[in-house]
């Protein structure tokens, strides 16, 4: 359930669906997101969802705040319908050259590396959102054992397929860009691919990920 | 092989292909992109007799040497932007809001915008440019859109498929005013900042910094506390939100930005003024004045029929 409807300044809704973040709230937030998509209501330019928040941008020249308040307000959308995901299995390797801050992690965590990699690909995690840039998906939730801040300067340059840990989230860098997130190791599989014109990322907000680890070797020889 | 093209002799600063931008992308992390002033970049095409949507080129600062090859083509610019025409050893002075004929061998200076930041070139015609995600938008951080997703570069064409038929010179009355008071909604995390850090947002200048470009509009000037938290959880942006981070320093969010982001937002720049906003060359002063949602969404409707009354003015 909403919450909350807003103002976002004179052309956007700030649907909010409550202060807490964790799945059950954030799959609310995904049936909303994809009701409203399936709806194609006249005006509405931009959807997004994140956590606990989705946000509806609109064309003011065709709608306005009150009118499309309502017009959410008023749509039926089914709650209790199970969230349609899929599962994606994403190759890591975790070799020296790509782990550029497990050693910071065991510091920081006081947990060996061995540990650290043991949970990391024991884990299932879901999307809460993509975003920031294309693509990149927002992975929870890390064990609160495994949860570091983000780097106090953040890196000018995070290579493409980084995969990167902050509080209790993962990501997955989908092409270079500057980051802070602790960067553990990196993936072949691309995750986004621009040149697609339906779907171009593989991981959409309500699925599974479970990365496994593969060697260098694999890696190399991964998209041959 | 197309024979009708401009070659670049010089690509200008940030010069590219941009259009009304894309939709419903938000949620995968593309921004909307687009012309950063919606009105200049309309005037343009409709000057030119183009579909008002067509996609044209953008420039920043200082714009293209462009060298013509082939039949009489029509172009215009839009903005406030010093331009010259070179036919054989001739130098034409050009002047915005009016259409050029250009002929073979015929060389376009875009010299430089005038004490403001976004120009815009259309040609009378239809460019060859692929598009992607229904817009031509170049989005130059993620290497989306036409040109391969890049700034003009030297050497480069501009291949033209078809050239408009009607040459008539067309032209417009017109002179961009400038505005210092950029008008705002409240954020939804007004309350985050002291009784100071707001009197200081609403009443003090600001001055744009050299650190802005597509994605971002920096501000340089006193400090806005923040007294409950520096970060939010991360959540959806729009074009216009003024965020501040930690340093105190706010930051607008402009056409190619983050679709997410994690500052708490002071305020929302409202629509009708996003297109004087961004405008605003580096150095310029900048005060904020508080609107409410009413009066944003007749402020816009005013700006949208000055639009509509100047495109049927050409």
């Amino acid at each position: 359930m909403i919450k909350n409807i807003s103002n976002l300044g004179d052309a956007a809704l700030y649907c909010d669906f409550g202060k807490e973040i964790n799945k059950e709230t954030n799959i609310q937030v995904i049936k909303y997101f994809k009701g409203i998509q399936k709806e194609n209501i006249e005006g509405i330019n931009n959807l997004t969802p994140s956590y606990n928040k989705l946000i509806i941008s609109f064309d003011l020249r065709k709608k306005n705040f009150k009118d499309l308040k309502k017009q959410i307000e008023n749509l039926e959308i089914d709650e209790s319908e199970s969230l349609k995901n899929k599962k994606v299995k994403v190759p890591v390797s975790c070799d020296e050259s790509f782990s550029l801050d497990i050693k910071r992690l065991e510091e920081k965590l006081k947990i060996k590396r061995d540990v650290i990699y043991e949970r990391f690909f024991n884990k299932e995690f879901f999307c809460y959102m993509t975003g920031f840039i294309a693509g990149m998906p927002f992975l929870g939730d890390l064990d609160k054992g495994m949860r570091v801040k983000r780097l106090e300067t953040p890196r000018v340059k995070v290579p493409k397929g980084s995969i990167g840990l902050t509080e209790q989230f993962a990501n997955i860098y989908t092409y270079e860009s500057p980051g802070g997130w602790n960067i553990i190791g990196n993936t072949p599989l691309n995750i986004f691919d621009g040149a697609k014109e339906v779907e171009p990322n593989l991981i959409n907000p309500g699925d599974t990920v479970i990365f496994n680890e593969i060697s260098l070797s694999e890696y190399k020889s991964y998209n041959d | 092989m197309t024979k009708t093209y401009f070659e670049v002799i010089r690509p200008g600063i940030n010069s590219t292909f941009q259009d009304m931008g894309r939709n419903n992308l938000y949620h995968i992390g593309i921004p909307f992109s687009g012309a950063m002033d919606n009105r200049n970049y309309i005037l343009s095409n409709r000057l030119v007799g183009n579909d008002l949507e067509s996609p044209v080129l953008e420039f920043a600062y200082q714009g293209p040497l462009l060298r013509y090859q082939g039949n009489k083509i029509n172009i215009a610019i839009t903005g406030d932007v010093n331009f010259t025409i070179k036919r054989n050893e001739n130098l034409i002075n050009g002047r915005c809001y009016e259409s050029f004929i250009l002929e073979h061998d015929d060389e376009l200076d875009i010299l430089s915008t005038n004490k403001s930041v976004y120009g815009y070139l259309a040609f009378g015609g239809k460019l060859d440019l692929e598009y992607q995600w229904s817009s031509y938008s170049v989005n130059t951080k993620a290497n989306i859109g036409s040109n391969n997703g890049k700034k003009l570069e030297t050497n480069q064409r501009i291949n033209i498929s078809f050239i408009n038929k009607n040459l008539n010179n067309k032209k417009l009355n017109y002179i961009n005013t400038k505005i210092e008071n950029i008008r705002i909604i409240k954020g939804t995390n007004y309350d985050y900042f002291s009784e100071e850090g707001k009197n200081i947002f609403l009443n003090k200048e600001f001055y744009v910094s050299k650190l802005s470009d597509r994605m971002g509009m920096r501000l340089d000037g006193p400090k806005i506390e923040n007294i409950v938290d520096t970060n939010i959880k991360s959540e959806g942006l729009i074009k216009g939100v003024i965020q501040v981070p930690a340093d105190g320093n706010p930051i607008i969010m402009l056409s190619d930005h983050g679709t997410i982001g994690g500052y708490p937002k002071i305020g929302v720049v409202i629509s009708a003024d996003y297109d004087k906003l961004v405008q605003l060359a580096p150095g310029t002063k900048i005060k904020f004045k508080e609107v409410d949602l009413a009066s944003a969404e007749a402020l816009f409707k005013l700006y949208e029929l000055e639009t509509q009354n100047l495109i049927s003015q050409i």
